[in-house]
């Protein structure tokens, strides 16, 4: 964690809180391929099939040769700023708050210009740099260079800290910090300089090993919270969601049992109790007074993320109704992504593979330790993802899913 | 009332409802409030689960619904203070009329005596109730009668704290409750109408480890009889004299159900059951 950034001043509470304001967000179909790759930090260009030129901005045809296949490609992202300027005047809300804005223009190693939003580190040109695809406020893709040298976190520089959710300084709810996850979570947003941390759980006869410890821990609060219990959502946010910046929603119900494994719907229903209507109760309860602060000065409300589930794509039916209700979360995270956005509030979807847990416990390795789901998630807040696949098996699923859904169904249910 | 007595007239609840209005017969509530808070019954998580009380507003004189407030409920059967009917354990299967929907509505009101075992529950939260304790316990306040509710005053619903109420630990939950030997003796010496308690079962916090495991459930529901549990306000019953009125939901095919349970104790004997 970089000193760059410091500590904001309070909010002073005779000023009016500012309204969010969005950057300009109209694309075209074509140019919303860009956020295909942006969405999981990919910088992905149209490369033409047929002579294999890559270009820039987005079109439906090549415009070298006029072919209309054209491949959405990962680039290297190393490039040459070519020029650079400072603007000091918009007519759009979201830039005139923020003035001056220095953009930039670099010449990819794959020989396609591209306009970029320009870090304050960059050298001027000509100099070496870094393009990025990253998410705006709006959630649309933008590209962003920064300098070569390997270690430049966007969240360290002013401006381009507009495109990350860091969590420096900066309130969370972790809805559920008892299970494994939960405690990883914590620990890793308290390092990664969150200010507080309330600690949802239930059920306060359970005693899991390591909850202790969490609990005594600096900087947490413990919250009473169960996201199946309405009453127990809405008294929370009551209390305090005027004050959260930051939900991790990390809740889960996971048993392990196929269509014909389990009699009943009772195992199944509590799945969606947790994973699908709990989402639902704290996206009703806290989503509305967050969007009132998404413009609230240097620590406003900022994201919102979901634990899914690598099997909310396509269904595992070793986890039949488990897989089932995952996919039902990830629609309403879905629709809540759309939500939040107005108020510029980036939702972030975790989609891992199995989690090195008692419910995972017959599934061969690799399998993700807690941690690593904590890292995934602390990272995508850091920077600029609304799409995270932590691991090699989320990374293998995913592939296979966007090359051949029906052949990874096959493949599943084998 | 003999075969041969003379059919009793009006009078005869004339005199109870004056009672009750003059309050020579007091009403206790031996109800806690059924709400989401409440602890609920602990299962291993990898077997079925008793789903916790929930409540969801139906509308709250607003667009969903104009000028009314309305809920939809949902919560196991054995939720809250509630009700164990024979069929709720294997033992009492196949014994007819053993469901919420088919148990004779006369067992629902009848009389109960309380031991008190709450000195004994605050020494040792694993306490157990045997036949010598009840046999004690007779000595004082005369022999426990036929067709009656025994209930086991552990002044446990005084905890307010759910984790204190459950009171688990890593080898599962220590609350008191009766010992086999003791339910033998209450149904086989006593031919009593059934067990209840202030924790959240009718047996022990460690009865899965006895012979038989759950012995309250397996000897009670066996022999076609039945338990309450989460009951508080037992404090304030005396040690005999009072009557319940404890009827279950009637449920189809019901295991057992929530329920208010009110005691009827004359105004003479309320205050407390220590003798």
């Amino acid at each position: 964690m970089s000193e760059t950034i410091k500590r904001p001043k309070r909010k002073n509470p005779i000023l009016k809180t500012r309204a969010p304001t969005l950057p300009p967000d109209r694309r075209s179909r074509i140019a919303l391929g860009l956020v295909r790759g942006a969405a999981m930090g990919k910088l992905e260009l149209q490369c033409c099939a047929a002579c294999g030129a890559v270009q820039y901005p987005p079109r439906e045809a090549c415009v070298r040769c006029l072919s209309a296949e054209l491949e959405w490609t990962v680039m290297s992202g190393r490039g040459e700023l070519v020029s650079e300027t400072t603007l000091h005047h918009s007519q759009e809300l979201f830039f005139r708050e923020r003035m001056p804005w220095r953009l930039g223009l670099v010449r990819l190693a794959e020989g396609v210009s591209l306009v970029v939003h320009l870090d304050a580190r960059c050298g001027p040109a000509p100099s070496p740099v870094i393009v990025e695809a990253v998410l705006d406020r709006a959630g649309q893709a933008a590209l962003v260079a920064k300098p070569d040298d390997g270690n430049t976190a966007l969240a360290d520089e002013p401006k381009l800290r507009n495109f990350t959710s860091d969590p420096r300084f900066r309130k969370v709810l972790v809805t559920d910090a008892k299970s494994p996850v939960g405690q990883a979570v914590v620990k890793a947003v308290l390092e990664a300089g969150a200010d507080l941390v309330w600690a949802g759980h239930c059920e306060p006869w359970k005693n899991p090993p390591g909850w202790p410890a969490i609990a005594q821990l600096p900087k947490v609060t413990l919250v009473p919270l169960d996201v199946t219990d309405t009453k127990s959502v809405n008294e929370l946010a009551a209390e305090l969601g005027f004050k959260v910046d930051i939900v991790i929603n990390t809740s889960e119900h996971h048993r392990t049992f196929g269509i014909f494994g389990r009699a009943g719907v009772e195992t199944a229903r509590a799945e969606m109790e947790t994973n699908c209507f709990g989402l639902l109760r704290l996206a009703q309860a806290f989503g509305p007074v967050m969007q009132s602060r998404g413009a609230d000065g240097e620590t406003s409300a900022v994201a919102w993320v979901n634990l899914l589930s690598i099997y909310a794509l396509s269904n595992f039916p070793q986890h039949a109704t488990y897989s089932a209700s995952m996919a039902a979360a990830l629609s309403v995270a879905q629709a809540l992504r759309a939500e939040m956005r107005v108020a510029g509030i980036r939702v972030v979807n975790i989609f891992p593979g199995p989690i090195d847990d008692e419910w995972n416990q017959l599934l061969l390795p690799p399998k993700l330790a807690p941690s690593a789901v904590a890292r995934a998630i602390v990272g995508a807040l850091e920077g600029s993802v609304e799409d995270v696949y932590p691991g090699d098996i989320a990374q293998d699923w995913l592939a296979r899913f966007r090359d051949n859904p029906k052949a990874l169904e096959r493949e599943l249910g084998r | 009332m003999k075969p041969n007595d003379p059919a009793p007239g009006p009078e005869i609840l004339a005199g109870f409802t004056a009672a009750l209005a003059t309050g020579a017969i007091r009403i206790i509530d031996l109800t806690q409030t059924l709400g989401p808070d409440f602890p609920s019954i602990v299962m291993p998580p990898e077997i079925g689960q008793s789903r916790a009380f929930r409540m969801e507003e139906i509308s709250r004189y607003d667009e969903r619904g104009g000028a009314w407030y309305w809920n939809n409920l949902s919560f196991g059967e054995h939720t809250g203070t509630h009700f164990d009917a024979p069929i709720h354990w294997v033992s009492g299967r196949d014994l007819p009329n053993s469901s919420t929907d088919t148990i004779p509505v006369a067992d629902f009101i009848a009389p109960a005596v309380v031991i008190d075992c709450s000195k004994e529950s605050a020494a040792d939260a694993d306490f157990l109730l045997t036949p010598d304790f009840i046999k004690a316990w007779e000595a004082v306040h005369g022999k426990i009668p036929p067709r009656c509710w025994v209930l086991m005053r552990t002044d446990w619903s005084k905890k307010t704290d759910p984790a204190a109420y459950q009171n688990f630990d890593e080898v599962g939950q220590h609350t008191p409750g009766p010992d086999p030997d003791a339910v033998r003796f209450l149904l086989n010496e006593r031919d009593v109408l059934g067990f209840g308690t202030e924790t959240i079962g009718t047996d022990a916090g460690q009865a899965a480890h006895f012979l038989p495991p759950y012995p309250c459930h397996y000897y009670m529901h066996g022999a076609g009889r039945y338990g309450l549990q989460c009951l508080t306000n037992l404090d304030l019953l005396p040690p005999t004299g009072s009557s319940l009125i404890a009827p279950p939901l009637k449920i189809q095919q019901g295991s057992g159900s929530p329920l208010r349970v009110l005691a009827l104790v004359p105004s003479s004997q309320a205050g407390a059951s220590r003798p």
